[in-house]
């Protein structure tokens, strides 16, 4: 490191951090580069007033509005085997690591918890793109199973929020073998007959929608959202030719069939508790199939009777 | 009646004294607005020789007759029946595969207290809403959602409710390169495995392949002048006849008609219409559907998966062997 990175910029650092508490009020949206104060920002969970554009959040600030009183429970994960291949690029994996892990305050990018939505009992994961660009690793993996796992012991429903950049380079082929073992961990909720929902976020890509992330039983995501398998710029760069307009874009993904539904993070927490009440409470309450039961003939309507009119009441008289 | 006769915008040829007769009390209406002219009498001796009228024309529908009624623009569409039966609905889009196709809407919701999942195809209302909906005619896509929905429902045990109402599958190249036919397959032996119950309601049109994969149902209703046919009289006209002016003679020949099929033993169930087609009181129309609808979905849900499951193929079977035995 020369003189000039060691001395003179922690300087300016200083200076232009002494002029930013000021402006720390306002947050400048990175789509329309207009001001929001803070406090509008985080009123609005992070969705900017001017372009809908919605920010990136972390999986505390989902969970906090997410929960019935912003109540739930952290899971502690299993410690994932740390950098298995000893892996080094320009750094070494494992000082990559321990930097997220400073920065995010979290073991890896999957955060796993339960808690109750509209007074149902659910599993939440949700990646942080924060981690690492949310990739996939073993212990997102190990996080991904642990959730499935705690869904099945609770006999409640799993929701996942994905943000991922794909799969961790740095722990090489293991990294792909996530993609199996989160489907194997996916599908043993669904045997076990409970709903696997799952909300697509800024960005979704690469091993992550190829595997857990788009084989939900429902299947939302946030408005503008990036999602894909390969990324824009390498299809760009072997097709050579430029892409459709809102290409991998949640709407467009909508058009194509990918989605049910593209649907603001203000209304996620309604549009969840709806679900959860049309897949976990499947009958009438007591109250209404008692009252119906009493004034209304039950048709024999397995068997079709051919001498009767088969009409029913004339509406007009 | 819950509707007002005057929203009426569209009259069927058959209709014309009818559409004279309301044309008579509108201008009464009018004239008395401005002359202060008592019209009561006028008036009520009028609209009772329209109900009249109304009744009397309704009653003789030709084949012919029906198919125009059932196309009528102001019949209430799939979407209707949603917004005026289901709570809580949710649409669900998407085939995972190549789009998310209009002219079949579906999703999930409570009907009665149910969760259930409804699959219908949707004409749409005015111009712009037809061409998105594409007229009602489905492509590969629009089955293979169906076909999702339904093992979603299998999944959960949701019984299954799909309106009928489409001139037939979309006939295109891209549908067809992207395998309508095996769409259409599929879709209907997914209506064949599901262990859930599934009740269908031919609403106006059933047309051909396009309906039966989304109407090999336990139950099936059709609505009082609702069509449900192999072809539409006018492709018939043009294969058998030669000569598409022969629609009229072909609707006879092909049995279509809700009274028909009933006595074939093709669909188990009629509901009848508002004095006048459904397109008169849609309000009344989709009560009095739900009010039919509830207790037959109570029967089935009270019926195990497997039951369910032989029951319907059981009953398709039986359509062709019985009319030859
Ligand atoms: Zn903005």
């Amino acid at each position: 490191m020369s003189w000039l990175t060691n001395f003179v910029r922690p300087k300016i650092q200083a200076l232009v951090n002494r002029a930013q508490i000021g402006d720390a009020l306002w947050v400048k949206c990175a789509s329309c580069e207009q001001m929001i104060f803070h406090r509008d920002l985080a009123e609005r969970q992070k969705i900017c007033p001017h372009c809908n554009y919605h920010m990136p959040i972390k999986p505390a600030e989902r969970f906090a509005v997410l929960f019935d009183e912003g109540a739930y429970q952290t899971i502690e994960l299993p410690v994932a085997d740390i950098d298995p291949l000893k892996f080094r690029d320009r750094k070494r994996y494992s000082d990559r690591l321990k930097e997220a892990q400073k920065k995010t305050d979290q073991d890896d990018a999957m955060v796993v918890v339960h808690g109750t939505i509209g007074g149902y009992r659910t599993v939440v994961c949700a990646l942080d793109f924060n981690f690492m660009a949310g990739s996939m690793g073993v212990a997102v993996g190990d996080g991904f199973l642990s959730a499935a796992r705690l869904a099945v012991l609770q006999r409640a429903p799993l929701i996942v929020f994905t943000a991922s950049g794909g799969a961790r380079m740095q722990e090489g082929v293991l990294s792909l073998m996530q993609m199996p073992r989160t489907i194997v961990a996916l599908d043993e909720v669904r045997q076990a007959g409970l709903p696997y929902i799952v909300i697509l976020t800024h960005p979704t890509t690469g091993g992550v929608t190829a595997s857990f992330a788009m084989l939900g039983d429902i299947t939302l995501a946030e408005p503008d959202a990036l999602i894909g398998f390969a990324g824009p710029r390498v299809i760009e760069d072997t097709i050579r030719e430029s892409l459709p307009d809102g290409f991998q874009k949640s709407e467009y993904l909508f058009e194509h069939g990918m989605i049910d539904i593209v649907v603001s993070r203000t209304e996620i927490r309604d549009r969840l508790v709806n679900l959860l009440g049309l897949l976990l409470d499947r009958q009438p309450t007591a109250e209404i199939a008692n009252m119906n039961a009493g004034n209304i003939d039950i048709p024999e309507v397995l068997v079709a009777d051919s001498d009767s009119s088969g009409e029913s009441e004339p509406l007009n008289r | 009646m819950g509707d007002k006769m005057t929203g009426m915008n569209t009259f069927l040829d058959f209709e014309k004294p009818i559409a004279e007769l309301e044309g008579k009390i509108k201008e009464l209406h009018h004239l008395s607005d401005s002359d202060h002219l008592n019209i009561v009498d006028e008036v009520t001796r009028l609209q009772s020789k329209v109900e009249r009228l109304l009744k009397q024309t309704y009653a003789e529908l030709t084949p012919w007759q029906k198919t125009q009624v059932a196309r009528h623009p102001e019949r209430p569409h799939s979407s209707d029946y949603i917004n005026g039966l289901i709570e809580d609905f949710i649409p669900l889009a998407g085939d995972r595969c190549f789009g998310e196709d209009r002219a079949i809407i579906s999703g999930i919701g409570r009907f009665q207290g149910y969760s259930v999942i409804v699959i219908g195809h949707e004409k749409g209302a005015d111009t712009s809403d037809r061409v998105t909906h594409n007229f009602g005619m489905a492509r590969p896509e629009g089955y293979r959602k169906a076909v999702r929905l339904m093992s979603l429902a299998d999944r959960f045990g949701l019984p299954v409710i799909t309106f009928i109402d489409t001139p037939g599958a979309y006939p295109g190249v891209g549908a067809e390169e992207r395998g309508q036919a095996e769409a259409i397959a599929r879709s209907t032996e997914a209506c064949l495995n599901l262990r859930a119950p599934l009740i269908s309601v031919i609403i106006g049109e059933g047309g051909s392949g396009g309906a039966i994969a989304l109407a090999s149902a336990n139950h099936v209703i059709m609505l009082e002048n609702a069509i449900y046919s192999v072809i539409s009289p006018e492709g018939c006209a043009s294969i058998l006849w030669r000569n598409t002016d022969k629609a009229i003679d072909a609707a006879e020949s092909l049995r279509l008609t809700a009274q028909d099929l009933y006595k074939l033993q093709v669909i188990d169930e009629i509901v009848q219409e508002p004095v006048g087609g459904a397109h008169r009181a849609p309000t009344d129309m989709i009560k009095h559907l739900g009010e039919t609808l509830e207790p037959s979905l109570r029967t089935l849900v009270n019926t195990s998966g497997g039951e369910l499951r032989a029951h319907r193929r059981q009953k398709f079977l039986d359509i062709g062997a019985s009319s030859k035995s």
